[in-house]
């Protein structure tokens, strides 16, 4: 017998009698969204600027980042000077300082933004750059993680991840440490309607 | 051959009496991150009772949704593997690396790997393993085991961190601070990252609608693992299960709030299909959990998604140490886990506990734990020989609880016993709980007398 027939098997003989299955749930829409949103991403070392537009984005990268280090952005209104799009291994991205990534919607109570594999090209980008930025428009903002699953569909493409802030640690004495293996930041643009 | 109890054990942690209180308040600290995390949520109950009824769904329909898993992932192109014990899991981990000519191994935190040992496993057969989790590799360099299932570490002091990782990856001697010593974690990992060939992850969530699973980390080290190695082995608890890829929005909100206060770990990652060139598997592990299915009594159990709450809020854990418990999930939950895998080894596990409640009040899918510690303890003094002394103050106890003007009266001998009992003999090797504890302050009335009072006005 295999161990997948004997599990089953076994789960067959021990099971308990079946109990029914919750409904989803659905809770009413907050409002503050943006408030809400920039409390959940503090909370989780992140930062926000919110903006009326991306030109301000643009400013901010030239002033934060020097010209030789490299930026890899999937941005349309911000040029990199790293094209994710030519690169075939991953491990060529271990010295991106800066990735620039377009987010999918924001969820208010935790700050967590959806970034489906398509938003990243390679999967390790917005984990092996040193600092990373996203943008995200305030009409995708939701209340909360059922709103967000009700609109994301996870097996759509191989993988997609819920970023709510920068790499962080507390595993020495709890104390809060930023930057563990991951980005070092994580600065949120939220595009005003 | 009867192991050392739990108290035996815990003998050695608290003798250093400040590490047990800076232990116990640092707890507790992680402990109030959760209470007002949660008092923040004003469906908070709802969703742990939903969070509880679909994990009801799950163990009543687990053979279904696994093979319903199963197809789905097959389907997105990962292999699946089944191993009904540790020693079968860890085959097909060896197995596996061998066809793929793995030499580096990156792992990220899976407590699973743990119960399985696989690290020691590997390691006899010519493999390094890397734990990427920062309390991982700590202890792993200091040749542990983890004391604590969310905060690894948890028992050691940032001096002794420093003296680890100076012994281990050059760090300045005496070097203290959590910024530098992560910092030089960082730059040590970050190489072990770009040299490994394969990644080996545990799950937080299997999802059998879609045949994908969610790993959740705050460091992004089970990221940096998989999408750098060519091969993901994502190694998997048959209770795992959730039904719907929607049930992730209750499971999330609850985790990392029960587990440390925060509303979300910052890498919450949808595996589903292997990126290209890439191969992804995925074991299925039982290793006891169909038994613990059958025992009527403890199956909730198996709802458990691994927060840690219970241990965090628990003045046995706090005070004693992971370590005394002996076993790879310990606290309350580990003490109802760990008996149905040897009763005679852990029966004293069932002990450890003050039986308050609050393990059960904070968990997050409502497993009813301190019951079930009293039931385990039923079941072990049926079985094995239990110390004369405590089997006695038990019988007199359940004799006592189960009768309400018993109670009332021993109550009131107690209150007027404890004012003078003298020092000597509490703190007698008799009594197995009066050993480094104070006599609690005495009421001059019970609540129920006051409640008689106080009620009439
Ligand atoms: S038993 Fe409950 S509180 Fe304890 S670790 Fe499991 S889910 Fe968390």
């Amino acid at each position: 017998m295999s161990s997948k027939e004997a599990i089953l098997g076994a789960i067959k003989k021990n099971k308990p009698a079946a109990t029914p299955l919750p409904d989803l749930l659905k809770f009413p829409d907050e409002t503050n969204l943006i408030e809400r949103y920039e409390k959940g991403l503090t909370g989780n070392g992140g930062k926000l600027q919110v903006v009326d537009s991306l030109e301000e984005l643009e400013a901010f990268v030239r002033e934060n980042y020097a010209s030789d280090q490299l930026i890899a952005s999937l941005v349309d209104e911000v040029n990199g000077n790293v094209d994710v799009s030519k690169i075939s291994d991953p491990h060529d991205l271990e010295h991106v300082e800066l990735a620039i990534l377009k987010g999918e919607l924001g969820v208010s109570e935790n700050g967590a933004i959806w970034m489906p594999e398509k938003n990243v090209v390679h999967r390790v980008l917005p984990f092996i750059a040193q600092h990373l930025i996203i943008v995200i428009r305030e009409e995708t903002l939701l209340t909360n993680m059922h709103d967000a699953y009700e609109k994301v569909n996870v097996a759509d493409g191989g993988y997609g991840v819920f970023i709510a802030g920068p790499s962080k640690t507390a595993d020495i004495e709890q104390s809060l440490v930023i930057g563990a293996h991951g980005p070092r930041s994580l600065t949120v643009f939220l595009l005003k309607k | 051959m009867k192991g050392k109890t739990h108290a035996e054990e815990a003998a050695a942690f608290i003798k250093d009496d400040a590490r047990t209180h800076w232990h116990d308040e640092t707890l507790w600290h992680v402990r109030s991150n959760r209470d007002r995390s949660a008092q923040g949520i004003p469906e908070w109950e709802t969703l742990r009772d939903t969070a509880s009824a679909t994990k009801d769904y799950v163990l009543s329909h687990l053979g279904e949704l696994l093979e319903q898993f199963e197809s789905n992932a097959k389907a997105n192109g990962v292999e699946v593997l089944w191993a009904k014990d540790a020693v079968e899991h860890n085959q097909h981990v060896y197995r596996i690396l061998q066809e793929n000519k793995v030499s580096n191994i990156v792992k990220s935190k899976s407590i699973l790997t743990e119960e399985c040992g696989l690290n020691h496993y590997l390691e006899k057969k010519g493999y390094d393993v890397v734990d990427t989790d920062l309390g991982e590799r700590i202890i792993q360099f200091a040749k542990q085991t983890p004391s604590h299932i969310v905060l690894p570490a948890i028992h050691l002091k940032k001096q002794d961190i420093g003296e680890i990782f100076h012994n281990h990856i050059g760090t300045k001697e005496g070097a203290s601070d959590p910024n530098y010593l992560t910092e030089a974690a960082r730059q040590h990992l970050r190489k072990k990252f770009v040299e490994a060939n394969a990644a080996i992850t545990g799950v937080n969530f299997g999802i059998a609608e879609t045949g994908g699973f969610v790993v959740c980390t705050n460091e992004g080290n089970a990221d940096m693992g998989t999408h750098l190695a060519d091969v993901h082995i994502a190694c998997m608890g048959i209770e795992k299960l959730i039904p719907r890829a929607a049930d992730l929005g209750v499971f999330l909100r609850l985790l990392a709030r029960s587990a440390t206060g925060q509303s979300i770990t910052n890498y919450s990652s949808h595996f589903h299909r292997p990126a290209e060139g890439k191969k992804m598997y995925i074991i299925l592990v039982d290793n006891g959990r169909t038994d613990q299915l059958g025992r009527e009594d403890f199956k909730n159990s198996l709802k458990c998604i691994r927060c840690g709450a219970c241990m965090n809020t628990c003045p046995i854990y706090r005070r004693s140490g992971g370590h005394s418990y002996n076993y790879t999930v310990p606290g309350p939950i580990g003490s109802i886990l760990s008996p149905g895998r040897d009763l005679k080894k852990y029966s004293t596990l069932p002990f450890a506990s003050t039986l308050c409640g609050s393990c059960s009040d904070v968990c997050p899918v409502k497993i009813n734990i301190h019951e079930q510690l009293y039931k385990w303890r039923q079941v072990i003094a049926e079985h094995t020989n239990m110390d004369r002394s405590k089997q006695l103050s038990m019988k007199v106890a359940g004799m006592t609880f189960g009768k309400p003007v018993l109670y009332d009266l021993a109550g009131k001998v107690a209150r007027t016993a404890l004012k003078y009992t003298p020092h000597s003999l509490v703190y007698s090797s008799i009594n197995v709980w009066g050993k480094h504890r104070d006599l609690p302050e005495v009421p001059e009335e019970s609540f129920k007398e006051w409640y008689k009072k106080n009620r009439k006005q």
